[in-house]
C-alpha cells in the first residue's frame, strides 16, 4: 500500500489539522484548496479540539482487508465542538453500549498496518470520554 | 437536441459466472442488444465500468469492447462515476445521439466481480469511498449506508421490519425475474436473521457480488421505425447530480440531495412530475437505500418510506411499483452494468414485454442508479410512445 | 532551576488477571499474588503500541506543562518494545505533538531503565542550556513468553515528562548512576520474547543496581531515606521495590504511593517514571522525592526532586495515574488476549 499517501496525510490524521476559511471562518476538515461554503481561497491552519459527540455510528462485523482481527469493531460520525464532522473509529469501548450522543474525545491509536513487514499507518480514533 | 429512443437492449442472466470473463460478458450483452434491435451497426461506443481494473486487471476496456465484438476501428469511450457508472454511459451515447454527433450508439455497462478475493471486491467497492477519510478508517459499503440507516432509525422511528420489506418485496418481483441473480422469495424473517454484517444492516439487506452485462442501443427518435419492431421507448429525461463524497460532510446525510436534483432536471427535461410517473427502478444497494431514495424522489415524504414500503405501496400490485426487476437486491448488482440494466427493465415493462413482473399500464418509467453513499446519481425519465 | 513542568501518563484499559493466566498454565496463583505481590496486568489493545502510549501520554504532559510543543528541542522515547526495530519512536511522538522539524529525538533502549535515560539526558541537556525544553517517555507494551514468569507481570503503559527551565512542577535537585555489565535479561535480535536469568535476576542485578545507585545518590546528596517524603523504585513486580525499600530504611507510607505493579504489572521502561507521575499526583508542594530505576543489564538512574506550588495548579489538567489505573477497565480472558498480543501461531 501507498507510503506517500499515508505520509501526506500526517498533519491531518496526527495532529487534526484542519483549514480555517479567512472569508467565511468555516472549518474544513480535511483541509481543502477551495473551501466548499464560500469559495473562498485563503485558510488559517487550525488544531481541531479532539472533543465532540457521536452523531451515527455502526459496528462493523465482516471487516476489509487488515482489519479482521479487530471485529465487531465501531465506526462512526463525530460532531466535533468546532463544527466539524468526520469519521473515525471508536476505540476503547465495547461497542454494543455505544449510543449516539456520546461524548467522545480524540486519541492517537494504529488504524493500520501493512502486514508484518509492511509501515504502520498511525491517526486519530476516538474514545468514550470518561477521563482516562 | 434531438429526440432519444431506445431500439434494442440486451441482458442476460446475472451471476457468479464462472466461465465468462468480462469481454465474454460485454460481448454477450452487445450481441443480445443487437438482436433485440435488428441492427449491428453502430458509431459508437460507450463503456461504464467502475473497477474492471482492480476487478480483473483489465483497463482499457474501451479498446478491448469494440475489438472482442467484432468492431474494429467503431470509437469508443468509457466512463466512471462509481455504481453509477452504468447509467453514465447511458448518458452518454444520449448526449451524443440527441446532439447529432452519432445515429447509433451502443451504451454498454459491465463488472466481472468474481475474478477476485472476497476482500480483494470490497477494497475495489470501497474505492468508491474517500479513501482517505472514510475507506482508511476500516468502513465499508455496508457499514457507510448502516450509518444512515441507524440515524433514519432514530430520526424517523423506521424499523427492521420495514428495512427487511424492501429485500422481501424485491426477491419476490427478482422471483419473476428470468435474469435475476438470486430469483427466489425471502422472508421479512429470513432478513432479519441473517448474518449482521454491520449493526443494524443484516446479509440479505445488502445487494450481492455479481458478474454481469447489460447493454442498450440508442438512436435518433425519427430513426426508431426503421429498426426491429418493437413498442418505442424514448428517454425523455435525463438528469445528474453530484453531493460530496464523504458521507460525514454532507449537511443532512438522511436527504440524498444528489438523487433530488438529478430527479427533479430529469423530470423537468421531461416535462413531468413524480406523480405522471408509473415505476421506478432504483438503486437498492442497500434496503435502507431504496427507502430514502423513495424519500429522495418525492414518491413520500420524508421518513416515510419505510411504513409505505410496509404498506405495499411499492410492490408490483402497489400504487407507485419500485424495482419490479427485483432491483440489485435479487437481481445483482454488478456495478458498472446495474445503470444500464435499469434502462432494460424500465423499456421491458414500457413494451409490455416484462412477463409475470409486467407493472399495468406502464408508460412512464424512472430510472435512478447512485454511486457511492449517495455522492453522484443519474436519473432517467422513459417514456413508451 | 531544572525540573519537571509537566506530567502525563497512558495506561491501556484491558486488564488480565493473575488467575487466568495461571489457570491455562496450571500454577499457582495465589503463589503469585502472595510471593510476587501480583494481582493483574495491563494489556494494550490490539490498536495500542509504543508510539501510541506515547503520543497520548505526551499530550497528557503538555497539558499540565503550558508549553508550547514547538518549543520542544527534544523528544527521547525509551522502551524495550519500540514499534519498529529500526525507525525511530520519537519521530512520530515529535511530529504528533506538532515539535518538529527543529527537535532531536532518539529512541533509547536499556531494558526497564529506557524510561528514566530520557530524563536523565533531557535534564542535562536542558541544565547545558542547549536546549529551552524536553520530552522524555518511558514506554512498554513488554512481552513474557507464554508460560514463562514473565506473563504474570509484562504490561503495557506508559509515562512522559516535559522537562524545563520554568513551569516546574517538580525541580531536579541531583541525580547519580550505577552500572556494571550483568546479562540477567535479553532478547536477541528477531526473538519474540526476552530471556532472563531466573533468580539471578534478583541479588547480583536488581538489588546489587538499586541499592547501589540509591547510597550513591544519598552520598552525593549528603542526605538519609527519612529526609524524603517519596520514594519510587523500578517494579519488576510488587514484592522486589517493596524487600529493597525495606533494606535502605524506607518505609510503607514513602513508596506506597508510586508502587503501582500489584495492580497494573510490569510497565518496563514506564514502571518507575509511572510511579513517579502516581506520586506527583498525590505530593503537596516542598515535598522531596527519590526515584531510583532499574534497567537490566544492568543498572539503575537516582533523581531527587523537591514539588513546587505548581502542581496544584496543573495536577487537574490530564487524567491522574490511579484514574487511568482503577476505572473503566475491560477484563480479558485469556484467548483474546493471546490473540491481541500476537500469541497464536497464524496462517501466513
Amino acid at each position: 500500500m501507498s507510503i506517500p499517501r499515508h505520509w501526506r496525510e500526517i498533519p491531518r490524521r496526527y495532529r487534526l489539522e484542519a483549514g480555517k476559511c479567512k472569508k467565511c471562518k468555516v472549518i474544513n476538515f480535511p483541509s481543502r484548496l477551495v473551501c466548499p461554503e464560500c469559495g473562498g481561497k485563503t485558510f488559517e491552519t487550525v488544531k481541531l479540539s479532539g472533543k465532540g459527540k457521536l452523531d451515527t455510528f455502526t459496528i462493523i462485523r465482516v471487516a476489509p482487508e487488515g482489519f479482521g482481527d479487530e471485529v465487531p469493531y465501531a465506526v462512526g460520525i463525530i460532531d466535533l465542538k468546532d463544527g466539524v464532522r468526520l469519521m473515525a473509529q471508536i476505540t476503547d469501548c465495547d461497542p454494543t453500549t455505544l449510543k449516539t450522543g456520546d461524548k467522545l474525545v480524540a486519541k492517537f491509536r494504529k488504524v493500520q498496518e501493512d502486514g508484518k513487514n509492511g509501515i504502520i499507518k498511525y491517526g486519530y480514533k476516538f474514545v468514550p470520554d470518561v477521563g482516562v | 437536441m434531438r429526440d432519444v429512443a431506445i431500439v434494442g437492449v440486451g441482458l442476460m442472466k446475472w451471476g457468479e459466472l464462472w466461465e465468462k470473463s468480462i469481454r465474454d460478458l460485454c460481448v454477450e450483452a452487445a450481441l443480445s442488444c443487437f438482436e433485440d434491435a435488428g441492427n449491428d451497426k453502430i458509431d459508437s461506443i460507450v463503456v461504464g465500468t467502475m473497477a474492471s481494473g482492480l476487478l480483473t486487471g483489465q483497463e482499457h476496456m474501451a479498446n478491448m469492447v469494440p475489438d472482442y465484438l467484432g468492431k474494429k476501428h467503431v470509437p469508443a469511450m468509457r466512463v466512471e462515476s462509481a455504481c453509477c457508472s452504468g447509467s453514465q454511459a447511458v448518458r452518454t451515447a444520449f448526449m451524443e445521439v440527441a446532439s447529432g454527433m452519432s445515429d447509433c450508439v451502443l451504451a454498454l455497462g459491465v463488472e466481472k466481480m468474481t475474478d477476485v478475493s472476497g476482500n480483494d471486491a470490497t477494497y475495489a467497492l470501497a474505492t468508491a469511498s474517500d479513501q482517505e477519510f472514510e475507506a482508511f478508517h476500516g468502513v465499508t459499503f455496508p457499514g457507510l449506508y448502516a450509518m444512515m440507516a441507524r440515524k433514519h432509525m432514530e430520526q424517523y422511528g423506521t424499523t427492521r421490519e420495514q428495512l427487511a420489506e424492501v429485500s422481501s418485496k424485491n426477491h419476490r418481483n427478482g422471483s419473476l425475474n428470468p435474469h435475476a441473480q438470486y430469483p427466489f422469495p425471502m422472508t421479512r424473517e429470513q432478513v432479519m436473521n441473517s448474518t449482521l454484517v454491520a449493526d443494524p444492516l443484516r446479509l440479505m439487506d445488502c445487494s450481492p457480488i455479481t458478474d454481469g452485462a447489460a447493454a442498450v442501443l440508442l438512436v435518433p427518435a425519427t430513426d426508431a421505425k426503421k429498426y426491429k419492431k418493437h413498442g418505442m421507448v424514448v428517454i425523455s429525461g435525463v438528469g445528474h447530480a453530484t453531493d460530496t463524497i464523504a458521507l460525514c460532510q454532507r449537511k443532512d446525510m438522511l436527504k440524498m440531495e444528489a438523487v433530488t436534483l438529478a430527479a427533479k432536471a430529469a423530470l423537468k427535461m421531461a416535462g413531468k412530475t413524480i406523480k405522471d410517473v408509473n415505476f421506478a427502478e432504483v438503486h437498492d444497494c442497500f434496503t435502507i437505500a431504496e427507502i430514502m431514495i423513495m424519500e429522495a424522489l418525492g414518491i413520500v415524504k420524508p421518513g416515510q418510506g419505510g411504513p409505505a414500503t410496509l404498506k405495499g405501496l411499492t410492490a408490483l400490485e402497489g400504487k407507485f411499483p419500485v424495482n419490479p426487476s427485483g432491483g440489485l437486491k435479487s437481481k445483482g448488482h454488478p456495478v458498472g452494468a446495474t445503470g444500464v440494466a435499469q434502462i432494460c427493465e424500465a423499456v421491458y415493462q414500457l413494451r409490455g414485454e416484462a412477463g409475470k413482473r409486467q407493472v399495468k399500464n406502464a408508460k412512464v418509467g424512472l430510472t435512478q442508479n447512485m454511486g457511492g453513499t449517495g455522492g453522484t446519481s443519474v436519473v432517467h425519465i422513459l417514456e413508451a410512445k | 532551576m531544572v525540573g519537571i513542568s509537566g506530567y502525563g501518563t497512558q495506561i491501556p484499559r484491558y486488564r488480565i488477571k493473575v488467575e487466568e493466566i495461571a489457570k491455562v498454565w496450571g500454577t499457582d496463583a495465589p503463589a503469585y499474588r502472595r510471593g510476587m505481590n501480583l494481582n493483574e496486568k495491563s494489556v494494550p489493545a490490539p490498536d495500542e503500541d509504543v508510539g501510541t502510549l506515547s503520543v497520548n501520554a505526551a499530550y497528557n504532559a503538555l497539558a499540565r506543562s503550558g508549553i508550547a510543543p514547538k518549543d520542544i528541542g527534544a523528544v527521547y522515547v525509551g522502551s524495550e518494545s519500540h514499534p519498529y526495530a529500526v525507525k525511530p519512536t520519537g519521530t512520530m511522538v515529535a511530529e504528533a505533538i506538532g515539535a518538529c522539524p527543529h527537535v532531536h529525538t532518539a529512541s533509547l533502549e536499556f531494558a526497564c531503565k529506557a524510561g528514566t535515560e530520557g530524563m536523565f539526558i533531557g535534564t542535562q541537556m536542558v541544565q547545558a542550556g542547549r536546549v529551552a525544553n524536553v520530552l522524555a517517555i518511558g514506554a512498554d507494551t513488554s512481552q513474557g513468553a507464554p508460560g514463562d514468569a514473565l506473563e504474570y507481570s509484562a504490561a503495557a503503559g506508559a509515562a512522559a515528562f516535559v522537562i524545563s527551565t520554568k513551569n516546574i512542577v517538580a525541580e531536579l535537585l541531583d541525580t547519580d548512576c550505577y552500572m556494571t555489565d550483568t546479562p540477567d535479561f535479553w532478547r536477541r535480535p528477531y526473538s519474540h520474547y526476552p530471556a532472563h536469568g531466573g533468580r539471578f535476576t534478583g541479588e547480583p542485578a536488581y538489588f546489587k543496581h538499586v541499592e547501589g545507585a540509591t547510597n550513591a545518590m544519598l552520598a552525593r546528596a549528603k542526605m538519609k531515606p527519612s529526609d524524603f517524603d517519596y520514594v519510587i523504585f523500578h517494579q519488576p513486580n510488587g514484592k522486589f521495590p517493596v524487600v529493597v525499600a525495606k533494606k535502605l530504611g524506607f518505609k510503607e507510607p514513602q513508596y506506597r504511593h508510586g508502587l503501582l505493579t500489584p495492580v497494573l504489572g510490569n510497565t518496563y521502561s514506564g514502571s518507575s517514571p509511572l510511579g513517579l507521575a502516581a506520586t506527583l499526583d498525590e505530593a503537596k508542594p516542598g515535598q522531596l522525592i527519590l526515584l531510583v530505576s532499574y534497567g537490566s543489564g544492568a543498572g539503575s538512574d537516582a533523581f531527587i526532586f523537591k514539588t513546587t506550588k505548581r502542581l496544584l495548579e496543573v495536577r487537574d489538567l490530564a487524567p491522574r495515574v490511579r484514574k487511568q489505573l482503577d476505572e473503566h477497565k475491560y477484563y480479558l480472558e485469556y484467548g483474546q488476549y493471546a490473540k491481541n498480543r500476537g500469541k497464536i501461531l497464524r496462517a501466513e
